[in-house]
């Protein structure tokens, strides 16, 4: 009752705040994206046609509007290099996901173990890098990982290698550089649900005749799941159009849709690609979004 | 491979009372069984034997050498406030803490060693502590999984331990899908599921309302004498430890004070804090005088010459408290008349009462005396219209040496 006279007054509004975010920094964003999707290449300012005058009449939109076409998508399923950039996309996205999940669950799981006052230190030293700058960051890696940099200096004095070896401008570096900088988004929503789990339940485990490691794996990891799911998810997307990363620290030899995106627009200069690439990559990635939304709501529903 | 076998003979002990747990008990089976359970005969041996345990947490004495023997087949209440280390000794016994001194002795066999996943003990634990991503049916047959039982056999027990609490067609739902009263039954099913030789059970109704709390409480007892499964229960409320336990043990500061039935904790307190910790009393602090035939005379400050009706050998002069409890002041306008060979003298305090609590079933007074001191008294309202006594009004107190204790610490 008290709830309901809440949102019965001015306050109900408040409800339309995100929506209108949405409208004005997604969605008509993306109907200027789109539109140029479909459009086409040209040598003027702006670097493609039609561009629509609402000033120059009906007929003349009516006409514009005609010369509209998927010519761009077509190219998109033509050539191989867009299908191969985004599979490669997919590929280190998928596989930085589960070496993000390997590392930060155990780091997650210990953190939740600690004492609560250690527990608030933890947190700070997984944020405390995001107070540098993340470009300062990669480049920093670009100095340890070089050729004379400080990975191959330590290995060369421990003896673990006779001769340097080549870690820069590859899928290694590549992953180095991934790994590191999403661990927080994967450490932090895994810390959140396994912090707020009640110990009991493994006494409880324990008590039923479950040793730790059958604990582990019938209560404290299904429990976990929407921890897993939601860094997964914080992790995965971002990788996916990830280009700084692979671009200061990967090869040139293999692209992600991210590099291919940025060579469209800023080195070929086609826009109406360049746009359509985004478009593409956006229908893939809301795929997965929606499936999350799917099992969050299920979860929520089951409550 | 001792140990197994026990277990077995556990499991096939349970067998015989079963068919009761299926038709609904007659009224006449229920009333020809005694409603608290009897400790079963005593064999040589008790079936869980606690010798010295003491356990600290840095300097904090949670458990002070504590020893106590629990036979087969019984319902024993660990009584007292928080903080008292009855849930520290539970848990020793569950193997969630280990014991700084002393053995626990289950069988006679020393279960230090054994880990909490191997002992023949269950757990209901306080909140309960259900799994929330598994069903009913799920949370029941986890321990007997974890046992490596038969699949078709683990149907079979759950579907029985479902019929047992009173679970039926619940099976799926999920422990937030429940109401707070079938996730306590849940609770105990999956800590009955494994037919624990003893079951420990946390402050079970702790989280029920008073309604629900006093059903369930007759319902645990009932469950207890149909399976014969020994029961150790903690709790902090005197009266849940009276109404189901058949033994009681008082533990305050990490000492158990005194273990003995229900009627004997309550007649016979070991010591003043029992005596207040366990229902209500009057206290008054006196010298021992004469010992006239076996009543002393013992001189209260508060009180006057209170006689008390003691077969123990109290010294004179010593320092003593004599102990009344509410229900046996009985409160009359005059003092009431010794029978005429005066074998009979009552202890009578003459107050004013200053304060009537109408209860319904009965009525608690409390009598100011001449010397400041309070009296409490409570009776029963056994009729319906009372001519009940008013605030102000000025009474007499009176009780007899037999219902008199002296407690001398």
């Amino acid at each position: 009752m008290s709830a309901r006279r809440i949102f019965a007054g001015p306050a109900r509004y408040a409800a339309i705040a995100p929506y209108l975010w949405m409208v004005l920094f997604f969605l008509v964003p993306f109907g200027f994206v789109l539109k140029i999707a479909l459009s086409q290449t040209a040598i003027a300012q702006p670097p493609y046609t039609p561009v629509f005058d609402f000033w120059a009449g009906r007929e003349a939109t009516r006409a514009a509007l005609g010369q509209l076409s998927l010519d761009n998508f077509r190219l998109l399923i033509s050539d191989d290099l867009y299908f191969l950039s985004y599979l490669r996309s997919l590929i280190v996205a998928l596989f930085s996901t589960a070496m993000l999940l390997l590392i930060g669950y155990p780091i997650a799981y210990g953190m939740a173990r600690l004492p609560q006052r250690w527990q608030v230190i933890a947190m700070m030293l997984v944020i405390v890098p995001f107070w540098t700058s993340f470009l300062i960051r990669i480049y920093a890696w670009i100095n340890i990982l070089q050729h004379d940099g400080l990975l191959n200096t330590m290995l060369l004095k421990l003896h673990l290698i006779s001769a340097p070896l080549v870690w820069l401008s590859t899928d290694t570096a590549m992953y180095i550089g991934i790994v590191y900088s999403y661990l927080p988004f994967m450490i932090l929503p895994l810390f959140a649900t396994l912090a707020k789990q009640d110990p009991a339940l493994l006494e409880a485990a324990a008590d039923l005749g479950a040793s730790p490691r059958q604990a582990f794996w019938q209560v404290t990891f299904p429990l976990s799941l929407p921890g897993v799911g939601a860094g997964a998810l914080l992790c995965f997307i971002p990788v996916v159009g990830e280009f700084v990363i692979p671009d200061l620290l990967a090869g040139s030899n293999a692209l992600m849709i991210g590099q291919t995106l940025w060579l469209e627009f800023f080195t070929n200069k086609d826009w109406p690609v360049a746009s359509a690439v985004a478009v593409v990559l956006l229908i893939l990635l809301v795929g997965p979004l929606l499936l999350y939304e799917r099992v969050q709501h299920r979860q929520l529903e089951a409550r | 491979m001792a140990e197994e076998q026990a277990s077995n003979e556990a499991a096939a002990e349970p067998a015989k009372p079963e068919s009761p747990a299926i038709e609904p008990a007659t009224p006449d089976a229920l009333t020809a069984a005694p409603i608290r359970s009897e400790p079963l005969p005593e064999p040589d041996m008790p079936l869980l034997r606690i010798e010295g345990v003491a356990k600290k947490f840095g300097n904090f004495r949670a458990v002070d050498h504590v020893t106590l023997d629990i036979r087969a087949g019984e319902f024993f209440a660990l009584l007292g406030p928080s903080g008292c280390g009855k849930t520290t000794l539970l848990r020793m016994l569950a193997g969630f803490e280990t014991p700084d001194e002393g053995r626990i002795l289950l069988n006679g066999r020393d279960i230090a060693p054994v880990l909490p996943h191997e002992r023949p003990v269950n757990m209901m634990f306080q909140n309960y502590a259900l799994f929330p991503h598994l069903s009913v049916r799920d949370n029941i047959a986890f321990g007997l999984k974890r046992a490596g039982m038969a699949r078709a056999d683990i149907k079979t027990r759950v579907a029985e331990m479902v019929a047992l609490v009173k679970l039926d067609g619940l099976e799926k739902r999920k422990p937030d899908q429940l109401s707070g009263g079938q996730r306590q039954r849940v609770a105990l099913a999956r800590s009955l599921a494994r037919r624990p030789q003893v079951l420990l059970l946390d402050e079970p109704l702790a989280a029920l309302d008073k309604k629900l709390r006093e059903s369930t409480q007759a319902e645990l007892m009932e469950l207890q004498r149909r399976l014969g499964t020994t029961f150790i229960i903690v709790t902090h409320d005197q009266e849940e430890a009276m109404t189901m336990a058949s033994r009681i043990g008082v533990m305050d500061a990490g000492r158990l004070d005194q273990v003995a039935t229900p009627r004997d904790l309550y007649e016979t307190p070991a010591s003043r804090w029992i005596a207040e910790f366990v229902g209500d009393i009057n206290l008054f602090e006196g010298q021992v005088g004469a010992n006239e035939a076996g009543r002393l005379a013992v001189s209260t400050r508060e009180a006057g010459t209170v006689y008390v009706a003691e077969p123990r050998d109290v010294p004179t002069k010593s320092v003593i408290s004599v102990a009344i409890r509410p229900e046996k002041v009985k409160l009359s306008r005059r003092a009431p008349a010794t029978d005429g060979i005066g074998a009979r003298t009552f202890n009578c305090l003459e107050g004013v009462i200053t304060d009537v609590g109408y209860l319904g079933g009965l009525t608690t007074y409390k009598v100011k005396l001449d010397s400041g001191a309070v009296v409490r008294s409570s009776m029963a309202n056994t009729t319906r219209i009372v001519d009940a006594y008013t605030a102000g009004q000025r009474v007499v107190a009176w009780f007899t040496p037999d219902d008199c204790l002296v407690l001398e610490q």
